[in-house]
């Protein structure tokens, strides 16, 4: 579909490398990986906090990845349930120790409107309570209707509101990548 | 989906859909914090013209722990002891902007009525009408099913080579008429037993199959599920109302008892959807033994209905299930 249009703003060296350095700066925040929880909200947030996990666990040998990594579904906490088609509700999956007392990173692939991760705080604080919430993203696109921000950002893509950002990972597409489709060149 | 007024409209796809929403929605249940904020601001009237104690509660707590509002109606101690009609019921519910109507009513068709007739523009879920339908029992009974017999992950699935057995009063039953119409649509073989008398006019053109004899079936089906039925004894006269010579012979003939358990394949889970007649069409032996997940059903009823108002109260699209 989109294969043909668009722009490649990232490449799948420039999502590996981001990553990398994700993963150093939350080490270097949080002062190692203890207490650490990584939440990706579904669905490219899933793939995208399992390789974090899987590269913060190669700088720090002995940090249960699998044990400190989990799945967020905020559907049921959306402010948009009304305005839009029907939204299918996914799996929340915590790590066993859950998240109480911990520092959980949210990880989500773009950064839009801020209304995602607003649901996503509401969701957290019904499952338990953490010491700090941090927020990881791959793409930082702007346009922000809340006063929310990344602790963490892949890449900041200054867009206009008619471009769409796309985001393609192995896991889910096939492929790595992040293209720019402009409002002419879509259908 | 903006009304659920029949198990029969239900697609596979639609049916599958309800019930892994219906598992999300029962996994939040775990939670320390039940209360989701989902449908805040919104409200669910429960229109319940007949008795009801699970149904109502079931709903009841579903709507709530979704966060919407909800209004309680029955007709004693309302204006329908002075006479009102449906029609200004529901209008009269849709002039308070209800977004919602649970309607449980004596005569079959009333919620398709509610639905269809313009009187509001509320969606309306069919929590069983005469002995027509009543399709959250049969969602709940699936997803019980599911839960049981299609393996450790039921999500996605449907009950594809199921045997689902139904015993009893099939002629009052909208429980049975909602599960043969939902059990196939997900792919499982549905046989009724009864005796003549309990069962329909027409019978023979549903889509399952049909027994008179409870010990041949039992024997010959080898059920994954047995549901046994309530019998109404409120839809007939006294002492069985001619349906059947007495209540001994329905229990001799049709009752789950010991030794009729004892007979059945180890995987088989024994099923009511309540309220039961202890002694009648169930020994309590069988009700509260190990095969027995009659508990479990009303606890999925819960999630059900949770999935249930979700999808049909959200979403900006138009169009019926």
């Amino acid at each position: 579909m989109a294969d043909t249009v668009g722009t490649e703003v990232l490449t799948s060296g420039d999502i590996s490398r981001a990553l990398q350095r994700i993963a150093h700066e939350i080490l270097e925040k949080n002062h190692g990986a203890e207490g650490l929880v990584l939440l990706g909200i579904p669905t490219r947030g899933v793939p995208l906090a399992a390789r974090l996990a899987g590269i913060i666990a190669g700088i720090e040998p002995g940090w249960d990845a699998s044990g400190a990594t989990g799945e967020l579904d905020v559907t049921i906490y959306r402010d948009d349930l009304h305005r839009r088609p029907t939204r299918v509700i996914g799996l929340t999956r915590l790590p066993d120790g859950g998240i109480d007392g911990a520092t959980v990173v949210l990880v989500d692939d773009v950064l839009y409107s801020g209304r995602t991760i607003r649901a996503a705080l509401d969701a957290i604080a019904d499952l338990g309570r953490p010491k700090a919430v941090r927020l990881a993203v791959l793409v930082d696109r702007g346009h922000r209707e809340l006063p929310i921000r990344a602790d963490y950002v892949g890449k900041n893509l200054p867009t206009a509101a008619d471009e769409r950002v796309t985001v393609r990972l192995k896991e889910t597409d096939g492929t790595d990548a992040v293209i720019i489709t402009r409002a002419e060149e879509q259908r | 989906m903006k009304h659920l007024l029949s198990a029969k409209d239900l697609s596979r796809e639609q049916a599958v859909l309800i019930l892994d929403m219906a598992e999300q929605m029962a996994a939040t249940q775990a939670r320390q914090v039940k209360k989701l904020p989902t449908l805040r601001g919104l409200i669910v009237v429960n229109l319940f013209f007949e008795d009801s104690t699970r149904t109502r509660i079931s709903f009841e707590t579903a709507a709530k722990r979704l966060s919407a509002d909800v209004i309680n109606f029955s007709p004693k101690g309302s204006s329908v002891s002075k006479g009102e009609s449906l029609k200004d019921t529901v209008l009269t519910l849709g002039a308070m902007h209800t977004d919602a109507i649970v309607v449980r009513h004596y005569a079959s068709g009333a919620p398709y009525t509610i639905a269809h007739s313009g009187w509001t523009d509320a969606s309306v879920i069919n929590a069983g009408d005469g002995t027509h339908q009543h399709p959250t029992q049969s969602l709940l009974d699936a997803m019980t099913m599911r839960r049981h017999l299609m393996g450790p992950n039921p999500l996605g699935q449907g009950l594809d080579g199921v045997n689902v057995v139904i015993v009893g009063d099939v002629l009052h039953s909208r429980v049975a008429r909602s599960g043969v119409d939902l059990f196939t649509t997900l792919g499982a073989k549905v046989t009724l037993v009864a005796p003549a008398t309990l069962l329909p006019v027409g019978v023979e053109t549903w889509n399952c199959d049909v027994s008179y004899n409870l010990d041949q079936a039992l024997a010959e089906v080898k059920p994954d599920a047995l549901m046994m039925l309530r019998v109404q004894k409120e839809r007939m006269s006294a002492g069985g109302g001619g349906f059947f010579p007495s209540p001994q012979e329905y229990t001799r003939e049709y009752g789950l008892d010991e030794p009729r358990l004892a007979a059945l394949p180890k995987r088989t889970i024994v099923m009511h959807p309540g309220p039961m007649n202890r002694g009648l069409e169930i020994t309590s032996g069988a009700a509260d033994g190990l095969r027995s997940v009659i508990v479990e059903q009303v606890a999925n009823g819960v999630a059900v209905r949770m999935a249930v108002l979700y999808l049909t109260m959200t979403g900006a699209e138009g169009g019926e299930a």
